[in-house]
């Protein structure tokens, strides 16, 4: 195995394993998708119509919770020090922390989501729609938050402050997959999504392609000194 | 290039604002004077009425606000590539500057909408995107205090100004895919009337000096105290009675 898998295997199981993560995240995610028909009604026409983005919001939060820690645990047992000295450079580094934290994270919550949208009386097309929308928006989710946890990483109570720096840098990856929720529930268009579903593919691609050197540049300015 | 790296020396700076800085200040006290009498004695707009003036406080506010981050990027920059310790100095001084502009454009914008769109806030484009501006200078300040050590947290929030100049474009063009009712944009295409153009122009030019020495006495703050405090710390060094 490489170094770049073995890493992406490492993350995933302290994710799966140290009660962390995927296991919360999901909990998380199925309590908002609880409480929100609570507290609006249950309207279940409202409740379709809100679907798409009461979804992405709360699988945006719940994909926040795991982040803080992405390097901040390595940091502080000096795991991230050992890992910065290996032949990987701290941009794969980065890189393959992101892929963990999709996979432990994104994934789990893209797959429970039809589920949810079934609570909120979603139709099928437009919960197929949700369900690639988020499979496509939460690498990027992943991608922008490691920006976010490599810059506070040294910090005590990063986890307060790093919600702060990188919400509003997501706000197109909400608009853009809600839209495409909302187009396909107006039947805007077959193929469920219209443009929401490419636009939120290219920002994606772009978060994925540029989020490792940006988070490779504040692990290092962190590790220095 | 060159010229640039003169004007990066602190003392360089020092020297140079302190001549500038009463110019500046008389100007904006003039011009905004100036730009505030003409404001308020415009003639009422045909659709708008007497809430026309709204606007010569609101638009430079919020020009001011945009521009600012745009500094602020342009120095993160300078920062990173040349480690010049004045660009961060600047680029932090000026932070609060924007976020309080765009803060002003805001609130002068949702007073203004009241009367014209009757209610304080709509999920307009432009204004949801300044609402955004906004949580993103927020954010680059809670960083900036957040970080102890002061050269990694100039670092951190450089990269963070240079992610959200890059991120920005894509956040308005989003915000305005999903929604927009805001007026089009009426000064360069020529769609505003003289008799409101020159009063927003001055305001405009009023803003600009106003920034200017409001942010040159912030850096000139912040180099004097990081003075005072390497003074103190070599005070501390020396022997009793040494210094």
């Amino acid at each position: 195995m490489s170094a770049f898998t073995t890493l992406v295997a490492r993350d995933i199981r302290l994710a799966a394993r140290s009660g962390g993560g995927a296991a919360l995240a999901l909990g998380f995610f199925a309590l908002v998708a609880t409480l929100v028909p609570l507290g609006i009604g249950a309207d279940l026409n409202v409740l379709a119509r809100v679907a798409g983005g009461v979804l992405w919001v709360g699988a945006v939060l719940a994909a926040l919770l795991s982040l803080d820690r992405l390097f901040q645990g390595d940091y502080e047992d000096g795991s991230l020090d050992v890992i910065a000295l290996s032949p990987l450079s701290l941009e794969s580094v980065s890189l393959a922390k992101m892929l963990a934290h999709f996979l432990s994270t994104g994934l789990p919550l893209t797959l429970v989501s039809p589920l949810l949208a079934l609570l909120f009386n979603l139709p099928a097309p437009a919960t197929l729609t949700l369900f690639l929308s988020l499979l496509i928006g939460t690498p990027a989710v992943s991608a922008v938050g490691a920006i976010g946890a490599s810059l506070t990483l040294s910090l005590k109570r990063g986890g307060l402050i790093l919600p702060l720096l990188i919400l509003p840098l997501l706000a197109p990856a909400v608009i853009f997959g809600s839209g495409a929720v909302s187009a396909t529930l107006m039947g805007q268009s077959a193929m469920g999504g219209g443009d929401g579903l490419w636009l939120l593919l290219a920002f994606s691609a772009a978060a994925c392609l540029l989020s490792p050197f940006a988070a490779a540049a504040s692990v290092r300015l962190n590790l220095s000194s | 290039m060159q010229f640039l790296f003169r004007y990066a020396n602190p003392g360089q700076f020092m020297r140079l604002s302190s001549v500038l800085l009463p110019f500046t200040a008389i100007a904006a006290a003039l011009l905004l004077a100036l730009g505030l009498f003409l404001g308020f004695t415009v003639p009422p707009d045909y659709q708008q009425g007497m809430t026309v003036t709204i606007m010569f406080i609101h638009v430079p506010a919020a020009i001011v606000a945009e521009g600012c981050y745009g500094l602020i990027a342009v120095l993160s920059l300078m920062a990173l590539v040349w480690r010049h310790p004045l660009s961060d100095v600047m680029a932090r001084a000026a932070a609060p500057l924007g976020a309080l502009f765009t803060a002003l454009g805001l609130i002068t914008g949702s007073l203004w909408g009241r009367p014209m769109w009757g209610t304080y806030w709509v999920w307009d484009a432009r204004l949801t995107s300044f609402l955004l501006l906004l949580f993103l200078y927020l954010g680059y300040l809670a960083l900036w205090n957040a970080i102890e050590d002061e050269t990694k947290a100039a670092r951190a929030a450089a990269i963070l100004a240079l992610i959200g100049a890059v991120n920005l474009p894509i956040i308005v063009y989003s915000v305005e895919w999903w929604n927009t009712l805001h007026q089009g944009e009426s000064i360069v295409s020529g769609k505003l009337a003289p008799v409101f153009l020159w009063p927003l122009l001055t305001m405009m030019a009023a803003y600009g000096f106003l920034f200017l020495t409001l942010w040159m006495i912030r850096v000139r703050t912040e180099i004097i105290s990081r003075r005072a405090h390497s003074l103190m710390l070599s005070g501390a060094l020396m022997p009793r009675g040494g210094l």
